[in-house]
């Protein structure tokens, strides 16, 4: 069980706010695997013009925007997350094994996946909660330990306010040492060498309100940004 | 030419024995193999291990295999989505065994299987586990844990088109786990939409060439 931490009494960002954060960092032409859930949320804060790729495990390569109209919906074309999408012009389909191996053999510039905690070392738990017999491991395992880097996307607290953002995973791992930034409705931090650096704050909060609501030392850069909400 | 084409739903999955490895396609809705599990649902089977992504949602599809009673055990790798009740409530009453295997390790292990290999390394699962009981191996300073084939003693598959040979061609992502399937099982039935004659696909965009296929049924659906 991680430690109960102190939330702070101030307005967070929402989770469209650190979507569109995150989308800030997803840099022309990389290609981009997006997990299911909150990471599905950054997609929409892409500008096409940046043609970024995005992967979907099930095989798609340059998944597009969901259909605008309803007709256009296609049951052989659907997301990780089992929603509607499109194409973009020159996507592709490839089966299941080699859309594996597109991610394992280190061809994703980033992943986007949600999290239950991340470690100071960079390991990532986002399968199997604390006590259960199993879990829903899905592609996160292969994607995050093949992907050059792993941004992870999340509330900064559990629901219960315990820490995500910790020392030592408590949740079962799903890889080790892959996460290389965490988004979160309080922060931007990157993981370091060293540790977490807090790179920057939501709006109105402080150095202090984030580390109160970590269950890790943050390393503090000398100037602190603001998140531009 | 051997004929491969089924002359019935029955015909299709009349090799099927309890007991069976059964890898069934589909992820989500597309590529699932709807009639034929249908067919597997009514057929009175016991104790098969069923080999999909997920564990069955709502109440049809691999959800209707396991309320019908016909599964002994599920090989996913994203068994618990929120619409898998009938799963949940099978595995919690101890009704129905789980293998969880990393979904990219799944499709890996079944191409492995087909391509008569013996196992790959992986760093899939490292320090986690997945890892638990396998071999560990070091090279150039990355760590890799040893996964086995995993072979089906059936698949059933969705495709678009099958021509008079067993030749599949697939549409969109509906293609997903289905040729891996198709070349890890010992006996592959493929349910299609279409039959065309031999010729009428461009070989260049064949994707599960007939010598995988052992039987095809004609839905038009």
């Amino acid at each position: 069980m991680a430690r109960i931490m102190t939330k702070p009494d101030k307005p967070l960002l929402t989770r469209d706010q650190v979507a569109r954060r995150l989308a800030r960092d997803l840099e022309a032409d990389w290609v981009v695997n997006i997990g299911i859930g909150m990471p599905t949320m950054a997609v929409q804060y892409v500008p096409p013009e940046r043609d970024v790729i995005l992967h979907s495990e099930n095989g798609i390569i340059g998944m597009g925007p969901p259909p605008e109209r309803e007709e256009d919906i296609d049951r052989d074309l659907m997301s990780a997350g089992k929603g509607p999408v499109t194409l973009i012009p020159g996507g592709a389909y490839v089966h299941h094994a080699d859309s594996f191996s597109l991610a394992r053999g280190g061809r994703l510039d980033c992943a986007v996946l949600g999290a239950f905690q991340v470690a100071a070392n960079g390991d990532l738990a986002n399968w199997k909660v604390l006590g259960a017999s199993a879990g829903n491991i899905g592609g996160a395992m292969d994607i995050a330990v093949g992907a050059r880097q792993t941004f992870a996307i999340m509330t900064h607290l559990s629901k219960d306010g315990s820490a995500k953002i910790v020392d030592t995973l408590t949740y079962p791992p799903t890889a080790l040492g892959v996460v290389t930034r965490v988004y979160t409705d309080m922060a931007v931090l990157s993981v370091t060498e060293d540790g977490f650096v807090l790179e920057e704050v939501a709006p109105g909060l402080t150095a202090e309100d984030v580390q109160a609501a970590c269950d890790a030392k943050l390393i503090l850069p000398d100037t602190l940004c603001e998140i531009a909400a | 030419m051997k004929k491969k084409k089924a002359a019935s739903l029955e015909d299709a999955i009349a090799n099927l024995r309890d007991g069976s490895i059964v890898l069934v396609g589909g992820f989500g809705y597309g590529g699932v193999p709807e009639t034929l599990i249908e067919g597997v649902c009514d057929s009175g089977l016991r104790n098969l291990t069923i080999v999909n992504n997920n564990a069955g949602t709502g109440h049809t599809g691999i959800a209707r295999l396991l309320e019908e009673g016909v599964v002994g055990k599920m090989i996913c790798s994203f068994p618990f989505a929120s619409e898998s009740h009938v799963f949940k409530e099978l595995y919690a009453a101890g009704k129905v065994d789980l293998e969880v295997v990393p979904q990219g390790t799944m499709a890996e292990r079944m191409r492995n299987a087909g391509a008569g290999l013996g196992g790959f390394l992986t760093p899939t699962g490292v320090g986690t586990e997945i890892a638990e009981g396998k071999p560990e191996f070091e090279m150039d300073g990355k760590t890799y844990i040893l996964e086995k084939p995993l072979r089906g003693d059936f698949a059933l598959i969705k495709a678009l088109k099958a021509d008079k040979r067993g030749n599949l061609v697939f549409r969109k992502s509906a293609r997903n786990f289905n040729p891996v399937m198709a070349m890890a099982a010992e006996f592959t039935i493929a349910e299609v939409a279409e039959e065309v004659e031999v010729g009428d696909l461009d070989p260049e965009i064949i994707v599960t060439p007939s010598v995988y296929v052992d039987c095809y049924l004609v839905t038009g659906g």
